[in-house]
């Protein structure tokens, strides 16, 4: 690791102006940035500590929840309000990494982590167009079992990894930031970016823009949603698959739903042809079902990863039947 | 400001890069907390931060100044065991003994979480409190420790027996 200025952030306010340095990093709880430093794929000049600024988790006026950008992600699974009226949101986070990584990791920590392709990890090894612009992309021809299927692009296969971020999706969560061009929100889905051209580009924020919250909206389908998470192992492992969903019915037809997949494109994917197909209409297995192969109709597979088509559409065909509560 | 280690003051360390496990083993010399995967993988180096169960490898130290540190040293002693190291020893969690420090650590840790009613991803109604432990509930809950030697059964029994005798 190569040698590295600290400072603890007093205020928000004071974080703009701190940016502005050439290679001045945001650090968290260290669980994504410390390691990319150890390995070389990051080499901040200065790090800037946000842990102690505010992590308040709070009712908005309508309804909905306003989450510090420094809350850890162990804090927001856990409260109350979350537990009760998003349990979409609380089931995502305890369903990634691992307790110790969550009691780290903040709310925007998570939002701003990056893939983990190993060919992005491996610097001395491997071409990668994120980490190193224009370089190549060794993981397309390469060992591709846990890249994108949806949204990847001819320089970038690489998935977003976070399970909270999927769940933020489906609840259409908005991102408050603040920087030098004045404070704004960012809808969720326009937060994250496809790879284009660009892989290197990875959100919208602009240059010396900091995450300050994370709205969620008053969710209608509490009682009604989940998050369901396909892995090589029961626990501690990225999605090869993963379902966020939450609908709500008026008698045996659809009123609204939201679905969000992760671990197949390299952002939390709105599944928003399959909820606009099923959504006034009748909640069965045939419709979810049709819905699934709809939104996976435009799957490109890589040869390690064409069983993620398959099994993200029984994944989600089987969250909605058992949401909608229907036998199979 | 200091950082409070197992009671102690100790200043941080002026080389932002020093993580809190080289902080622990080199400096200190409280060797008994363990360098695993050093990229979080692993859960050898988990101690108590504040009371809530970290990995050291993955913290700055300089982020720990101001709080308090735990490590197994601070938990319990040869003389005077942790009720989860005298449950280690009983139901042979441990064979090579690398992973047991950060075992007992996190284990420490989430006994207290489930008290306090933290769900796991297992957990069927997100609002009970406190949570009982089954045998699946305490596997997913630590999951972030890994034992080579495949000690996880014995692992297992230790911490159902100390979860039982605090919900005595």
């Amino acid at each position: 690791m190569i040698p590295v200025g600290y400072v603890r952030a007093s205020s928000l306010g004071a974080i703009p102006p701190m940016l502005a340095g050439d290679g001045h990093r945001l650090l968290g709880g260290g669980t994504n940035l410390v390691d990319l430093m150890r390995k070389g794929v990051e080499r901040p000049s200065l790090l800037i500590d946000v842990t102690a600024l505010p992590a308040t988790i709070e009712e908005a006026a309508d309804g909905g929840l306003v989450i510090g950008a420094a809350a850890r992600n162990s804090a927001v699974a856990a409260h109350p309000l979350v537990r009760v009226r998003y349990p979409i949101l609380s089931r995502a986070i305890l369903s990634g990494a691992s307790a110790q990584i969550r009691n780290m990791a903040t709310v925007a920590g998570n939002l701003m982590q990056r893939t983990r392709c190993v060919y992005f990890n491996d610097v001395a090894g491997s071409r990668c167009n994120k980490r190193a612009p224009g370089s190549g992309c060794d993981a397309i021809g390469g060992f591709n079992r846990y890249h994108a299927i949806l949204g990847a692009s001819s320089a970038c296969i690489a998935t977003h990894p976070s399970d909270m971020c999927v769940a933020l999706a489906a609840l259409d969560a908005r991102i408050r930031v603040d920087g030098p061009g004045g404070a704004r929100t960012i809808p969720i889905g326009e937060f994250h970016r496809l790879p284009g051209d660009t892989p290197e580009i990875e959100t919208a924020l602009a240059p010396g823009e900091v995450i300050v919250a994370v709205e969620v909206p008053a969710s209608p389908f509490a009682g009604r949603s989940t998050y369901r998470k396909v892995r090589d192992r029961a626990s501690f492992a990225f999605a090869l698959v993963s379902v966020a969903a939450g609908l709500t019915l008026d008698k045996e037809r659809i009123a609204d739903i939201r679905i969000a997949f992760g671990g197949v494109a390299p952002k939390p994917w709105r599944a928003l042809q399959a909820e606009a197909l099923l959504r006034g209409g009748p909640a069965t297995s045939a419709a979810f079902e049709a819905a699934a192969a709809a939104e996976l109709a435009h799957a490109e597979p890589l040869a390690g990863n064409a069983f993620k088509r398959e099994l993200a559409k029984r994944s989600l065909s089987a969250i909605l039947a058992e949401l909608a509560g229907v036998s199979r | 400001m200091a950082i409070m280690i197992n009671g102690a003051a100790v200043a941080a360390p002026g080389d932002a890069r020093v993580s809190l496990l080289d902080l622990l083993r080199e400096q200190l010399h409280l060797t008994g907390t363990k360098v695993g995967c050093n990229q979080g993988a692993c859960g050898a180096c988990t101690v108590l931060v504040d009371g809530e169960r970290v990995l050291s490898c993955l913290t700055l130290a300089v982020q720990a100044d101001g709080r308090s540190v735990t490590t197994i040293e601070g938990l319990g002693s040869a003389e005077s065991p942790h009720p989860l190291q005298a449950a280690f020893i009983k139901h042979d969690g441990f064979q090579c003994g690398y992973c047991t420090p950060g075992q007992i650590c996190a284990a420490a840790a989430m006994l207290r979480e489930a008290e306090a009613g933290m769900p796991s991803y297992l957990t069927a109604d997100l609002t009970a409190a406190p949570v009982l432990l089954s045998r699946d509930e305490v596997r997913e809950r630590m999951s972030g420790n890994l034992c080579r030697c495949g000690a996880h059964n014995g692992i297992v029994d230790a911490i159902l027996e100390v979860a039982a005798e605090h919900a005595a």
